[in-house]
């Protein structure tokens, strides 16, 4: 467990109060008693070597949970009632175990929902999947076209994708997802994304391109320009309703009128992952020393380390100081992203690198320190998956000019893509998640 | 509603939280946020209470809050979360 004493955060010393009744993101600011919107990275292997992967995944680890060891997990999930889990990785997909582990949560009323690069979501896979309940398949797809998502995820990953959602739809399978990390080259393919969607009767789910990971490596090339954030923020306004967002974009509310979707950090508060080894992190997007929490195998059980950690505890105070509580539109974006800051090696209590005030631009480009990776799983050499984008790159964020060994892998996931607890009446007594749960499970029919 | 039997879905799970509980549909996978503690006992106490307005009253909740809960209730209901009893409980 590595805290670290100079973690700009304001903390108020005592748990706070909690209120009764009231909004809900109030409520979600001080945690709940198990997660809602919990992540789990099954490995760290990928056939994949996306340029953005926020978990710099390529290899697997040598000491990724065994079977046993993810059945034990599964029984603690049951236990603290988490009702679904969102798989990643990596791609989950080529662990050997990774078919009798889905089963094995779903026997054990956890549902899931997993993210693939669509690898080996074969015919037979997908008939497999029409016939479970409680069973969500989430397709990454970074581009419209083949040339503007192989672009950064590698070549052939567009024909992989488009192969499992037919694959999906032949089989009956109902309201997969798509996921897309927007990004500066993808922007203007919204309305194409939709129609794609709509063509396999899928949802489509947009997520925001964060620095985490290799994701830091590209940021700055691909993280969505000014004007084309008003312009993602103008297309949600008019077509929000009917995708999926989850916490990915509330820094944008700083516009004008709030998204649909949690508009709140809930790191360690409702949001929490667990790596291929069983370490706890806040965020999916914060895969780093500083956000660690503890590791379920050496810390007494994931229960234990949700509910006891120190890091976490720090996490579920509300933020009292700092350049944005003093900022007019704080109360609809609450200073974005901490994942977005840390990685871009700005303060956590001032304004999210992309601030729509211009607030971050100003502070990027004063003096900052983006900090290591505290761990790396890329591929060591590239290999023909390489994306264009990669062998293109030619700055290094340690100051090389070498992109060469850039490694390799996954797809980035929001943690709370599709979550939208809608409170719209502002009942003091109960809200409804309309799309159910945090996304992992939304508008499944099936 | 008040003067109905109502249950707790057979397919909805509870969770007990700090504001109150979470209810998970298993069916159709929604989740709710029961915002209050009263408001977790009376979904509760509903399945084993002859009519609503006896499960409000057996959880403490004042008359006067009698129309407001059996509006969050309602929107309960419409997901499905809970729903009318038709058989009489032996
Ligand atoms: S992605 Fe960013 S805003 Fe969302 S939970 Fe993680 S750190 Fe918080
Ligand atoms: S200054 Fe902070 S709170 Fe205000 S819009 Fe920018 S990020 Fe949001």
């Amino acid at each position: 467990m590595t805290l670290a004493p100079e973690r700009p955060l304001t903390v108020t010393p005592a748990r706070p109060e909690r209120p009764v009744g009231g909004a809900l993101v109030d409520q979600f600011e001080l945690g709940l008693d198990a997660p809602i919107c919990l992540t789990w990275e099954l490995t760290y292997a990928c056939n994949l070597e996306c340029a953005h992967c926020l978990s710099s995944s390529g290899r697997r680890d040598p000491d990724e949970l065994t079977t046993e060891q993810c059945e034990a997990v599964i029984d603690e999930l049951q236990r603290m009632q988490v009702f679904y889990v969102n798989i990643g990785g990596g791609e989950p997909t080529i662990r050997p175990d990774f078919w009798h582990l889905l089963e094995y949560a779903v026997a054990h009323d956890v549902g899931v929902k997993f993210s693939t690069n669509g690898v080996r979501i074969t015919p037979e896979r997908a008939r497999f999947l029409a016939s479970t309940d409680y069973v969500d398949v989430q397709i990454s797809l970074d581009g419209a076209t083949a040339e503007v998502n192989d672009y950064v995820r590698g070549p052939g990953s567009y024909d992989t994708a488009i192969t499992a959602l037919q694959n999906l739809q032949d089989a009956g399978f109902v309201d997969a997802k798509i996921s897309v990390v927007c990004t500066r080259e993808n922007i203007g393919q919204l309305d194409e994304f939709k129609a794609l969607a709509d063509s396999f009767d899928a949802t489509l789910r947009l997520t925001r391109m964060r620095p985490s990971g290799r994701g830091a490596d590209v940021w700055d090339e691909l993280h969505p320009l000014p004007h084309q954030q008003r312009e993602l923020y103008d297309w949600l306004v008019a077509n929000g309703e009917n995708v999926l967002t989850g916490d990915s974009f509330f820094h944008l509310a700083a516009f004008g009128e709030p998204l649909p979707g949690l508009n709140l950090c809930g790191a360690g508060r409702v949001v929490c992952l667990i790596d291929p080894v069983g370490d706890v992190y806040a965020c999916p997007f914060a895969i780093h020393d500083q956000f660690h929490a503890g590791n379920l195998l050496r810390d007494g059980g994931f229960d234990n380390v949700w509910k006891t950690s120190p890091l976490f505890t720090e996490l579920r105070s509300p933020q009292t100081g700092g350049a944005c509580t003093k900022c007019s539109h704080f109360d609809a974006c609450r200073g974005g992203c901490m994942a977005a800051k840390f990685f871009t090696g700005l303060p956590l209590d001032g304004p999210d690198p992309e601030c729509v005030k211009g607030y971050g631009e100003t502070a990027l480009a004063g003096e900052r320190t983006i900090p290591a990776q505290s761990q790396d799983h890329s591929k060591s050499n590239p290999t023909r998956n390489q994306p264009v984008m990669l062998q293109l790159l030619t700055r290094r964020p340690d100051g090389s000019s070498d992109g060469s060994g850039v490694p390799v892998s996954a797809c980035a996931e929001s943690p709370l893509a599709g979550f939208s607890p809608t409170d719209p009446t502002g009942d003091p007594l109960a809200a409804a998640s309309p799309s159910g749960g945090c996304g992992c499970s939304a508008g499944g029919a099936h | 509603m008040l003067d109905e039997p109502w249950t707790l879905s057979p397919s909805v799970a509870l969770r007990p939280e700090p504001f109150g509980a979470l209810a998970y549909h298993f069916g159709n996978r929604k989740l709710s946020f029961l915002k209050r503690p009263e408001l977790v006992a009376v979904v509760r106490g509903l399945g084993d209470a002859p009519d609503v307005r006896s499960a409000l009253v057996a959880a403490g909740v004042p008359d006067a809050q009698h129309d407001a809960y059996a509006a969050a209730l309602e929107g309960l209901a419409a997901t499905d979360m809970i729903r009318p009893r038709t058989e009489v409980p032996a």
